[in-house]
């Protein structure tokens, strides 16, 4: 049971479409096995749609109905989306990574700790993390939104237990100490939009090298 | 998992008969009946559409939401020329994923809203924007007019609410969902009375769980 859930400012930052894409790719893995935070969601969306009926109408070209038109017949109809076949990783995560969690390509940063950057644009930062049960990560402070998000086994820290599905939002000031519970690696998409420092003396030697 | 709905088969959104007395009464809880009607209206277009590729019903949908599409689009900053391009784009994709539309889930203007917000990322960005997984999708459940009508309902109520917000906070809103804000702008609007419409759509998710178990 999912019990730490995204809050209404990143969820109307993403209907309003005002997140980077590493978080909105945290968000959207999120919302795939939540569906609290599915339905509300879609009530900011309800919002959005508000905002644009509210909105002065600019008057389009007088073809633009027959170009639309023929937009229309030159294209076919839109199937839904295949979902990805049951995993651990959902859909949108899977698009990212190329597959489930066995198509990961782990690195190893120190401390047993191992991580995979994912491709996302510039500016902020998505990578999956595998910390062996009953490990620590290294301290490390913030320098903005921080997003992790569980998608096997759980970590504890001072803000409480996480497990599959949970997230943890963290932001500047917030040092925490995460521990993996012992057993199956705990693997997790974290999303900075800073780059990560960590306190610990070897991994920050290794920051640069590891693109932290 | 079967898939679509045959191409001889015609899809059901939802029976849309018109509204009887006590229909009536219950819609017209002394709010204005136009945009109960327009929405009506919309939602039996995007019916017309899905059934049997209406063409004056993709017309009437177009004449009302394509200019609201590209001033949507013109004051998240696009130019007048992207932004018709795109409100054509968005317009050609409704017509091609009208068989998807929901509305016990969302109102015809909230479900075209989120069309232009994921075409905007990609006039206005280059990243991706990733997008939840689709919720399980087989033959379509047959839809609950009520649950339909009173989802419409609470989307006009959100719309009267929105208009009546003090005007900081109204300007707020329209600064986010134009992408003017911040993140942490955004933490500040506050006053959006969202939890009536956030549990009829947390019903309806419920009952497309259940209807694909």
């Amino acid at each position: 049971m999912i019990r730490h859930h995204l809050n209404d400012t990143l969820l109307m930052a993403y209907s309003a479409g005002q997140l980077p894409e590493a978080h909105n790719l945290a968000v959207a893995t999120h919302i795939s096995l939540c569906d609290d935070c599915r339905a509300r969601l879609e009530s900011f969306d309800a919002v959005g749609g508000a905002v644009m009926e509210q909105t002065d109408a600019v008057a389009l070209s007088e073809q633009s109905l027959a170009a639309t038109m023929a937009r229309i017949r030159s294209a076919p109809p839109v199937q839904h989306a295949p979902i990805a076949k049951r995993g651990i990783f959902p859909t949108p995560l899977q698009d990212y990574v190329g597959g489930d969690l066995d198509a990961v390509r782990w690195r190893a940063i120190g401390g047993g700790v191992k991580q995979a950057i994912l491709p996302t644009a510039k500016g902020a930062s998505a990578r999956l993390l595998r910390i062996p049960g009953g490990m620590a990560v290294p301290d490390h402070s913030h320098g903005g939104l921080e997003l992790t998000l569980v998608l096997q086994g759980a970590f504890s820290d001072e803000d409480g237990r996480f497990a599959r599905g949970d997230i943890e939002i963290a932001d500047q000031d917030v040092t925490h100490t995460p521990m993996a519970e012992p057993g199956d690696d705990c693997i997790c998409l974290a999303v900075t939009d800073a780059p990560l420092r960590f306190n610990s003396l070897i991994p920050r030697l290794l920051q640069p090298f590891l693109k932290i | 998992m079967t898939m679509l709905h045959s191409a001889t088969e015609p899809l059901r959104l939802l029976t849309v008969p018109p509204p009887t007395a006590a229909l009536k009464q219950h819609l017209n809880r002394g709010q204005a009946r136009v945009a109960d009607d327009d929405n009506t209206g919309f939602i039996a277009q995007m019916q017309a559409i899905a059934d049997r590729q209406d063409e004056a019903a993709f017309a009437a949908l177009f004449a009302h939401f394509a200019p609201r599409i590209k001033g949507f689009l013109m004051k998240s900053g696009a130019t007048a020329a992207q932004a018709e391009d795109c409100a054509q784009d968005v317009m050609a994709t409704v017509w091609r994923k009208a068989a998807m539309f929901d509305p016990t889930r969302a109102n015809v203007s909230t479900w075209i809203f989120t069309i232009a917000r994921n075409r905007r990322i990609d006039l206005l960005r280059r990243d991706r924007r990733p997008e939840p997984e689709d919720l399980p999708w087989g033959p379509e459940p047959e839809r609950d007019q009520v649950d339909a009508m009173v989802l419409q309902q609470e989307t006009d109520r959100l719309g009267q609410a929105m208009a009546a917000l003090p005007q900081e906070q109204r300007d707020l809103v329209e600064q986010a969902y134009f992408g003017d804000l911040s993140h942490s702008e955004i933490a500040n609007i506050t006053g959006l009375p969202l939890g009536t419409i956030k549990s009829r759509i947390r019903l309806a998710i419920n009952k497309l769980r259940q209807a694909m178990t």
